[in-house]
């Protein structure tokens, strides 16, 4: 339980936000959190608070698992630091690229289909995917 | 002769007269506390008994608890009828599953997805050891939130203790 509360703060955070379906669960000097947040600036108040409690994140003790609650069909921002997120044909960087969605363009989640890729559509119609930490649900 | 005649009627008359009267409310509630008890779901209900109807109080887990508590107090001799005012609990929410990241291992698919994201970082490289993922280089506050955000997306342990800020 001493990891619950040192991210006590954190796990009341997640709580007053409303994330959804949140699980927490302590296991070998680690605390698993997974859950839905609101909107992006929650997930983003969460991720702020977790480097207040653990200064850099260096103790590599917290699996903060939480993604942005995002629908078929909702908007999504391209958040590269500034080049082009590449579109592929495959959820792997090995697949071939079939397009590209510039810095800060807005493109349409098509599926969530895991983790870390997910299936975009452009407004040029391009359709592939792309690595999902550089898409932010509007 | 006559005599016995007599007390044999009288004997007859007393004990058709005591079982033609009805229980006593305060009987019946004894058998049907008695009946009540049997079942461990039913303790927590209460049940009062007034000229033959038996009103149930109290709390039940759920309807088919209520209906079979009322089922029981009606089949106990005497019971005229049953009034159910028993509630049925809010059910309680099932606990939240534990988190995937417990249970996930570091497979080749997940290794793919951990250097698919760092592919765009510059001056990181990772090492697996076990189930951890070992990073070490050098890079800004900006991009340590993305790793620490791309791993935590893949379900990867991290050990960031050979990871410095760049200066």
């Amino acid at each position: 339980m001493a990891l619950q509360t040192k991210y006590a703060e954190l796990l009341q955070a997640a709580n007053t936000l409303g994330v959804a379906g949140l699980a927490v669960a302590e296991k070998d000097n680690t605390l698993h959190i997974s859950g839905t947040a609101k909107s992006t600036a929650d997930y983003d108040n969460l991720w702020a608070l977790y480097n207040k409690i653990d200064p850099n994140m260096a103790s590599g003790d917290l699996m903060m698992n939480i993604d942005v609650k995002a629908e078929a069909g909702a908007r999504l921002k391209v958040t590269t630091d500034s080049t082009n997120l590449n579109i592929r044909s495959q959820p792997s960087t090995e697949a071939s690229v079939v397009g590209k969605a510039a810095h800060n363009e807005i493109v349409t989640l098509v599926e969530k289909t895991d983790d870390s890729w997910w299936k975009i559509r452009t407004t040029n119609g391009e359709e592939g995917y792309a690595y999902a930490q550089y898409l932010s649900p509007e | 002769m006559k005599m016995l005649q007599l007390l044999t009627g009288v004997v007859l008359a007393t004990t058709l007269f005591v079982s033609g009267c009805k229980p006593k409310d305060s009987d019946i509630k004894a058998n049907i506390e008695t009946a009540l008890k049997a079942d461990p779901m039913m303790t927590s209900t209460m049940v009062d008994v007034n000229d033959g109807v038996a009103t149930i109080n109290g709390e039940c887990k759920d309807d088919a608890c209520k209906a079979m508590c009322e089922k029981t107090v009606a089949g106990v001799k005497g019971v005229k009828s049953v009034v159910n005012n028993c509630k049925v609990a809010a059910p309680v929410a099932a606990p939240a599953a534990a988190p995937a990241s417990v249970t996930t291992m570091l497979d080749d698919a997940t290794k793919q997805k951990v250097m698919d994201g760092l592919k765009d970082i510059k001056g990181v490289t990772v090492e697996f050891e076990g189930e951890k993922a070992v990073l070490s280089g050098e890079v800004t506050k900006v991009d340590r939130m993305k790793i620490m955000q791309m791993m935590a997306s893949a379900k990867v342990q991290t050990d960031v203790s050979k990871l410095m800020d760049k200066k």
